[in-house]
């Protein structure tokens, strides 16, 4: 019986053999991010990102170098750190050097260690890791390496801005930290305690816990302590569906004040807080689109929704990752050599079309730039989320947040 | 609800699992060893050995499942937890320089498998003195309890994040280092061979053999003087061992665990695994393993709907061959023992092959309905089976649905037949 | 004090709301004797062809209709699926259940994508109904405790007061007295897991709005409901609403109240450890009450498993 298992696994493994013969000369970046699970909606969308500018910055403009494409390879991780290290394997040895990813900073710290054995182990195909939405801000700090850069700001820089902008709020006297219970929220909560303290040491923190991510079903409860508390605003770190469910309930419940946010834009959410969120939500985000910084970006954006009526570009950073890979690859002269390419990647400056400059810090491979605080409104939005009208307008930016910020990587180089 | 009503159909299971009905000598499990040995060679890529790394691992996991669903009759909801707090306590001593660098990597898997049983002690301490939907519901709760410890207890499951390690810090084995996916096959493979065949022993041992009985027949088997409960929870202590090997060769061939090896996810899946290949079957498990992992990391990079196909596969074979894959192979053995077999091969073909086509011309139509409706707008092209056609014109339409209609058409139009064949195979005496 | 008064009407709604699904699951468990794992699968049906009926029709049509569309498939689910693999035995009937709510998953996907869709609460219940200390009370949480209490009058009325009721009890215990009485007992028992799933439905019409309606609703929901009805007793109807009210009330109390473990071990004479951070139990002398308010249902089922195979009001023993 054996024999015709094994015979059953022969033929579908053939498949991926066939797979892996398939060959062209395109630059491929592995997209090892959830497409399908409760997770989809979020991936599927910064895969179209993806997929669009690779498309509309590099291909139509007759790629890079002599003339070789981007090819984005979807890779379905569901969300696990395991799927996400089968389909690291399987992306390596279809020939894939770059490895996109950014749902879950879980999903991330076994990518980026895998990632480091495997370099360390295979120095004929080694990879590089384009994060470009995890934030946990051990990634460029204790577990930072050589092969990994990050696109986003990580948490302690976006806690940074957004306190930056609550400090000169006057009436700010008492504040609500809740978050999910990882190593995420609880960075936030950390970052927010600590950061609050320095600036503006007369604000009260009367609340600061966190709650299961993803389990809670109803956050009445929550928004009751939070209404109890008397605070005047809510930090959080929430995000999916654990974002919407806090947000509408603390509305839903009496609260009055702002709730300042991370990730309380697109995949739907703007579309179902539409009106009870307006003036209420405000979130801290790189790279503007209402207004939109330039020209080039209007174009871009149009461009996009007319291939993605129901889509957003809620991760404006994709396409940075996109233009400062292709700057990269130039600059080394090849595609192939991933330690030339991240030499160029490191300290460079890239002139975002969403605004403002954007630095890759070499000492921990964190990118720089300018952060936006935002508040969902559907006044003055030329680009609505989730084609409802309301999107996020900026209030306020703080130019390359966190310039000097301290960072305890030790950064090993080839 | 009775005891009986949770264990599984004594009318079917019982008499294949009876002692000696199968006679497995040394052949197979000789072939198995040679097969597994020989993979590599035919599959030499990286990704390929991870993916064969995963079905092995799969494998034991659901053979020490079938363990208790399948020889035991015990539901469990929340079996995942003692594969994954073996390889928990896998992660902890690779953390552990000072006596990881004096242990051997392949001795690894005995530690998760000592920590999975020392779990199943306590836990079937108290919920096998039931079985039935009294352990079902148990095996759930504690399986949401410590999943959900798993984001509590940092200290020792690591958050959400999960702890990782490094397994070339172990003592070099005959110098080697476990650099290289070969090496870790190599590794798994002698631990599925292992595993596997100490399970089967097990099953032959009195206490392998009376958790049958129980399942059966648990007042029966109390008035031959066997005391269910304790039969249940020997069956339950060894099961929480090999599921802790499992963990094991997971924290070696992944070198990290997280909250996702312990959630209710996981459970659930390896229930699928080992029903749809066959309770029934002591092999049955393997197949469902190979064929799962299979479905999940080659198909999902074919199509965005793997999960919906995986489920309606499930679905059909609950439905229609509750004995599983497995089952459907044993169906075939009395034809061969009536020497009868060859005369299913033409029915077989007239019916299964036109079946199978109008199968893809299905699957064909739901892969354009979804490109359809949720592709972008101006991206109307769609490569499916290696040809590439415009989703929004009608040709491709008729076509697939012409394909199902005439596949499925033929198949149904020639079932009869196919039955007759069938009656008339399985029937001893007439001409052969 | 205040605040208390509050958490209970909270908890109140969560409870009913719970109870709505374990109604159905315990009179389908108490008549087919399988748990069925797709139940809170027909609850997340409910909530999209609400959404999809309230988008043409509105709100009040679509918790009509709505429910009418999920009985008469989970009466044709009985039909052509359960009735089919109930000749196997027991736990293949479970296992077809976990698939199907697997498959569900996956249709509803499907068709309607995989984000969050934008139901929400109708215009005139939008509103606040009162205010306790500032905290409000929506007027839509005030229509679900009526219409859910409305519901269990219902059900508990046509059960032991009408004929059908005494029939269907009667079909409960002793299907094959009944059959040979004249009934019909396979369209009994594909009547009673229509209006089961049909209950579903409706906690699904009106949850939707207020816990999201996404493809994840389900399985967020899913295991909770069986904990309800295994702590409530198999097939008890009052085990249920005891059960589902419990649930309800610790789950938002527990939440609501920061209870530290380390308060707790103080209290009974157990002093912090000094170092706490290099501490091996450092987590548990930090845990909080809201942390594990949603497992403690999970503590309590296991508990009465344990002393109470039977749940508090279960009749029969396993």
């Amino acid at each position: 019986m054996k024999k015709i298992t094994k015979l059953g696994a022969v033929s579908a493994l053939s498949l991926i053999v066939g797979a892996t013969a398939a060959f062209a000369e395109n630059v491929k970046i592995a997209f090892i991010d959830p497409l399908s699970g409760p997770f989809a909606s979020t991936g599927t969308n910064g895969l179209h990102q993806y997929e669009f500018a690779a498309d509309y910055m590099v291909n139509q403009n007759g790629g890079v170098l002599d003339g070789q494409m981007f090819e984005i390879v979807p890779f379905d991780n569901k969300i696990s750190p395991k799927e996400s290290l089968i389909q690291l394997q399987v992306a390596i040895d279809q020939g894939i050097r770059y490895i996109a990813q950014g749902n879950s900073s879980g999903v991330a710290n076994a990518l980026t260690e895998a990632i480091d054995k495997h370099n360390r182990r295979n120095p004929d195909s080694r990879v590089l890791f384009l994060n470009y939405a995890a934030v946990d801000p051990a990634l460029t700090n204790d577990k930072c390496n050589f092969w990994h850069f990050r696109f986003d700001a990580n948490a302690d820089i976006k806690m940074d801005a957004l306190t930056d902008v609550m400090a000169k709020d006057e009436d700010l006297k008492k504040v609500y930290i809740i978050g999910q219970d990882y190593s995420f929220g609880k960075a936030v909560a950390a970052a927010a305690v600590d950061m609050l303290g320095k600036k503006r040491p007369d604000v009260e923190i009367v609340g600061n816990e966190l709650h299961p991510i993803g389990k809670v079903k109803d956050f009445t409860p929550y928004s009751r302590k939070i209404v109890a508390s008397g605070a005047d605003a809510v930090i959080t770190g929430n995000w999916g569906a654990d974002m919407l469910g806090l947000g509408k309930s603390v509305i839903e419940n009496g609260f009055e004040g702002p709730i300042y946010t991370y990730y309380a834009a697109g995949s739907g959410i703007t579309a179902a807080f539409g009106e009870s969120g307006k003036d209420r939500i405000r979130l801290i985000s790189q790279g503007g689109i209402n207004p939109i910084a330039t020209e080039e970006a209007r174009a871009a954006y149009e461009a996009f929704e007319a291939k993605y009526p129901e889509g957003n570009i809620d991760q404006s950073r994709i396409f940075n990752v996109i233009g400062m890979l292709e700057k990269a690859i130039e600059q080394a002269g090849t595609a192939n050599d991933v330690v030339a390419v991240a030499k160029e990647l490191e300290g460079m400056e890239y002139d975002s079309m969403w605004g403002g400059k954007i630095f890759m810090r070499p000492q921990d491979h964190q990118a720089i730039q300018d952060m936006h605080v935002a508040v969902h409104t559907d006044q003055n939005i030329d680009f609505d989320y989730d084609q409802s009208g309301f999107g996020i307008l900026t209030e306020s930016t703080v130019e390359m947040a966190s310039m000097d910020s301290p960072t305890t990587c030790d950064m090993k180089r080839p | 609800m009775t005891d009986e009503n949770l264990t599984t159909d004594p009318a079917r299971p019982a008499q294949r699992m009876r002692a000696g009905s199968l006679s497995l000598t040394f052949t197979p499990w000789i072939v198995g060893g040679i097969l597994l040995v020989l993979m590599p060679f035919i599959f030499t890529s990286n990704s390929a050995l991870t993916i064969m790394n995963q079905m092995w691992i799969t494998v034991i996991f659901a053979l020490a499942y079938n363990m208790l669903l399948g020889q035991g009759g015990m539901l469990s909801f929340g079996h995942a937890v003692y594969a994954g707090v073996g390889g928990f306590a896998c992660m902890h001593i690779m953390n552990a320089s000072d006596f990881f660098s004096s242990l051997p990597l392949p001795v690894l898997p005995v530690f998760g498998g000592l920590f999975g049983m020392g779990l199943a002690l306590i836990v079937g301490s108290f919920s096998t003195r039931n079985a039935g939907t009294v352990f079902a519901m148990i095996s759930l709760g504690v399986g949401e309890l410590i999943a959900a410890c798993s984001v509590i207890i940092v200290a020792f499951f690591g958050g959400e994040e999960g702890i990782s390690g490094d397994r070339t810090y172990a003592m070099p084995f005959f110098g080697n280092e476990f650099l290289q996916q070969i090496d870790v096959y190599y590794l798994t493979s002698f631990w599925v061979l292992l595993s596997a065949a100490l399970m089967y022993l097990w099953s032959r041992t009195p206490v392998g053999r009376m958790a049958n009985a129980v399942r059966d027949n648990p007042e029966r088997a109390e008035f031959l003087g066997y005391s269910a409960r304790w039969v249940r929870f020997y069956s339950f202590v060894a099961s929480g061992f090999f599921a802790g090997v499992a963990g094991g060769l997971f924290a070696i061939n992944y070198e990290i665990l997280t909250e996702e090896n312990l959630n209710t996810t996981s459970s659930g899946v390896i229930l699928l695994v080992t029903f749809l290949g066959g309770v029934g079957f002591f092999f049955g498990p393997i197949i469902g393993a190979v064929a799962f992992t299979l479905l999940q990391t080659v198909l999902s990079l074919q199509t965005e709907l793997w999960a919906f196909y995986a489920g309606t596969l499930f679905v059909a074979t609950v439905m229609f061959f509750p004995g599983g894959l497995a089952g459907l192979m044993m169906m075939h053995v009395p034809a061969f023992r009536l020497g009868k077999a060859n005369h299913l091969i033409v029915p077989y073909i007239k019916t299964l092959i036109p079946g199978f086509i109008g199968i893809l011309g299905l699957c064909a139509l739901v892969e354009m309905t979804f490109h359809f409706r949720h592709a972008a707008t101006g991206d109307n092209e769609m490569t499916l089976f290696w040809t590439t056609f415009d989703s929004h014109t009608i040709l491709p339409w008729i076509i697939a649905i012409a394909v199902t209609a005439i596949g499925l058409g033929i198949a149904r139009a020639t079932a009869p037949a196919l039955k007759e064949a069938w009656n008339e195979a399985n029937t001893a005496g007439g001409a052969a | 004090m205040e605040l208390i008064l509050v958490n209970i009407i909270d908890g109140l709604v969560t409870g009913l709301l719970l109870f709505m699904l374990s109604a159905g699951l315990t009179l389908i468990f108490s008549m087919m004797g399988v748990l069925n794992f797709a139940h809170a699968s027909f609850y997340m049906l409910g909530a999209y062809f609400a959404y999809q009926i309230s988008i043409a029709l509105g709100f009040w049509m679509g918790l009509l209709i709505a429910p009418l569309i999920v009985g008469v498939l989970g009466a044709g689910v009985e039909r052509y699926g359960l009735r089919r693999v109930h000749q196997y035995g027991h736990v293949p009937e479970l296992i077809f259940t976990f698939g199907l709510a697997l498959l569900i998953e996956e249709l509803v996907q499907f068709i309607w994508g995989k984000n969050q869709m934008p139901y929400s609460v109708p215009e005139i219940l939008n509103f606040t109904a009162f205010s306790i200390a500032g905290n409000s009370i929506p007027a839509y949480k005030i229509f679900m405790i009526f219409t859910s209490v409305a519901i269990f009058i219902g059900l508990l009325y046509i059960l032991t007061k009408t004929r059908v009721g005494m029939i269907i009890q009667a079909a409960l215990s002793y299907p094959r007295t009944v059959e040979a009485l004249g009934h019909n007992v396979p369209l009994i028992f594909m009547g009673v897991f229509g209006v089961g799933t049909a209950l579903a439905g409706v906690a699904g019409v009106i949850a939707g709005p207020v816990l999201g309606t996404f493809p994840g609703m389900a399985f967020v929901l899913g295991s909770i409901v069986f904990v309800t009805i295994v702590i409530g007793g198999l097939g008890s109807l009052w085990g249920a609403l005891v059960a589902s009210l419990l649930i309800g009330w610790i789950t938002t109390f527990a939440k609501s109240y920061n209870i530290q473990m380390s308060d707790i071990l103080n209290g009974i004479g157990i002093s912090t450890p000094e170092n706490l951070s290099e501490n091996v139990f450092r987590d548990l002398w930090t845990v909080t009450s809201p942390q594990i308010a949603d497992i403690l249902p999970y503590i309590l089922m296991v508990l009465i498993l344990i002393f109470r195979p039977a749940g508090l009001f279960g009749k029969r023993h396993s």
